[in-house]
């Protein structure tokens, strides 16, 4: 076997990764105490009710996860603007026919995996942060994501008494009642928790048949490219 | 007495009835903590009734089960349904007036043509527009060109109950004879809702007294229900609330949890999805509220309730799916769908290597 050469790439930069953990760490919590919310566990208790605030700290540990989630939904809004060619939004709605012929080569060759011409494959290459698949795939989730500020600060509202929850109150007015809301809310979870899957399995899928490190790319930043 | 003015006070009317000043002061300060108003407020409200000539009122029923109106005669204070009933001038109303035919008619039409833009227009039911209106006739008119006639000169428009509010059961899939709520019949004239199927019988009262007293709506929210009675989820006022939060719940409806009264949340309450006052001011005179006697809230005051799903299930039904079908119900198939997806996937990209291996 050849031997072969290899550059590496500063691809995600520090916000971008911080953005990226405190995202993941906050959907894994807002998801796992969703799901209690919607449907509590059964317990049994010899407490008294007064001795115990079970669903009270799975509630804040959701509504504190949200924050989070908003928080690094901010800063990765501003990191779209100042950030590098990866992580500028342009990157997730370019449209253009380049980005076009990437994406069918990637739904080709990386989701079916058809054979391909080794010569034509040139157009792996343009994808060295997201290819056209994934970044569009963000843009939905990026979409999921306001549904879920949207939504949840809207059910929140009521109760809250700062601000900016409260810009929020109209959401349920909005869509109708409480329930409309609530389901919204809950349909976008299971979305944004099919993404979740499909989005890690096919990073350990690129990092296993391409070599990349995308795995590690998120924690060091760097991708590394084959020369040509 | 002397008459101050050309149409009777309600303080007048009150007294004639034999009323004291004593009962007529026990009246203000009830409807102004039923109002959530202040110690200060009470003043205001006696001076307002003392000072402020009878509002005509008229009460007209459309497609309803009159159910708001018995809650209304039935709330906790007599001179609610003594004054505002029969004093208050309602002028027409067809359950309650005495008059009938031609004659509650021409009642009613003096009343819209002497009063015109001074009248409070009360209604109670949902109007259909289906099939020309015909659904729902009186002397002789479609419910829409009464509701017309009548808004037409109209100072405020107060929507009683769920079927003028929301819509409530004949606006339920598949809707046929289209009813539809008054708000969203008319657009030039204040309107408050108070949705509820019945409201309860003091918010009504608290309302109305607040309209007629002050000559202005109550301060309302976005979707145009008071404040004083709507701010709050019945969830937020719940006696139950506590085992919510320590997360005891009853399991079914003959656990041993229900005999401890834990929370209904999982037998299908939707108290927390719910505003209104039940748990504050709860009902017949104050003595329970359906929480409190075991049985979960069902949203009654809540738009499209009917159609929200089962009433026992703490589930909301995905419109087109069905009710058995529920959010995790579809959530659970699809994330198996997707994980059998990734695993066909990774089997077959683990296979197209060792062939290409293989090959070389």
């Amino acid at each position: 076997m050849k031997e072969k050469e290899f550059k590496r790439i500063y691809v995600w930069q520090v916000p971008v990764r911080i953005f990226h953990w405190a995202n993941a760490l906050s959907i894994v919590v807002l998801a796992v105490t969703g799901i209690i919310i919607a449907n509590p566990p059964a317990l049994q208790s010899d407490h008294e009710a007064y001795e115990t605030f079970y669903m009270g700290y799975v509630r804040v540990s959701h509504f504190i996860a949200a924050y989070v989630f908003v928080a690094a939904m901010l800063l990765r809004i501003y990191w779209a603007f100042v950030g590098n060619q990866y992580a500028h939004w342009k990157s997730f709605v370019p449209f253009t026919k380049k980005w076009f012929s990437n994406l069918f080569y990637v739904i080709k060759h990386d989701v079916f995996m058809l054979p391909y011409n080794e010569k034509k494959s040139k157009l792996l290459h343009i994808s060295v942060g997201h290819n056209s698949l994934a970044s569009f795939t963000y843009l939905i989730m990026f979409v999921l994501a306001l549904i879920m500020v949207f939504t949840g600060f809207g059910l929140y509202s009521q109760n809250a008494s700062w601000w900016l929850p409260k810009l929020f109150s109209w959401v349920p007015t909005f869509l109708g009642s409480d329930f409309t809301t609530r389901l919204i809310h809950h349909i976008s979870m299971w979305l944004i928790i099919f993404l979740v899957i499909i989005h890690i399995y096919f990073v350990i899928y690129h990092d296993v048949t391409e070599k990349e490190g995308e795995v590690s790319s998120m924690i060091n930043g760097h991708i590394f490219k084959e020369k040509s | 007495m002397a008459v101050t003015s050309k149409r009777e006070t309600y303080l007048e009317s009150i007294l004639k009835m034999g009323y004291t000043r004593r009962d007529f002061m026990k009246f203000a300060t009830y409807m102004a903590a039923y109002m959530g108003l202040e110690n200060s407020a009470v003043g205001q409200i006696a001076h307002a009734l003392e000072k402020t000539p009878r509002l005509p009122v008229i009460w007209e029923h459309y497609q309803e089960c009159t159910c708001c109106s018995e809650s209304f005669i039935r709330s906790d204070h007599p001179i609610v349904a003594d004054i505002i009933l029969d004093k208050i001038s309602l002028d027409y109303t067809e359950t309650l007036m005495a008059a009938a035919g031609e004659q509650a008619e021409a009642a009613k039409h003096e009343t819209m043509k002497k009063y015109h833009g001074e009248y409070i227009l009360c209604v109670e039911g949902s109007i259909p527009l289906g099939d020309d209106g015909n659904y729902c006739c009186i002397a002789g008119k479609t419910a829409i060109q009464q509701f017309k006639e009548a808004a037409e000169g109209a100072k405020a428009i107060i929507a009683w109950g769920s079927c003028a509010s929301n819509g409530c059961v004949q606006s339920a899939k598949p809707n046929p004879t289209d009813a539809t709520p008054i708000h969203k019949l008319v657009s030039d004239k204040p309107l408050i809702r108070v949705p509820g199927c019945p409201p309860i019988g003091e918010v009504m009262a608290g309302v109305i007294v607040h309209v007629v007293a002050f000559g202005r709506l109550p301060e309302l929210d976005g979707a145009k229900r008071p404040k004083a009675f709507y701010a709050k989820r019945v969830h937020d006022s719940c006696y139950r609330r506590a085992y919510y939060d320590a997360g005891l719940f009853v399991e079914s409806f003959d656990d041993e949890n229900a005999k401890k009264g834990y929370c209904l949340y999982k037998v299908g309450c939707k108290g927390p999805m719910t505003y209104n006052a039940c748990g504050t001011i709860k009902w017949n005179n104050g003595v329970s509220y359906p929480i409190q006697s075991g049985h979960g809230c069902f949203g009654c005051s809540e738009d499209n309730f009917w159609d929200n799903g089962p009433i026992y299930e703490r589930l909301t039904a995905i419109p087109g799916f069905g009710i058995e079908h529920t959010a995790d119900s579809i959530g659970k198939a699809v994330t198996g769908a997707v994980a059998v997806g990734v695993a066909a996937h990774a089997v077959a990209s683990t296979i197209k290597n060792k062939l290409k291996k293989s090959e070389n």
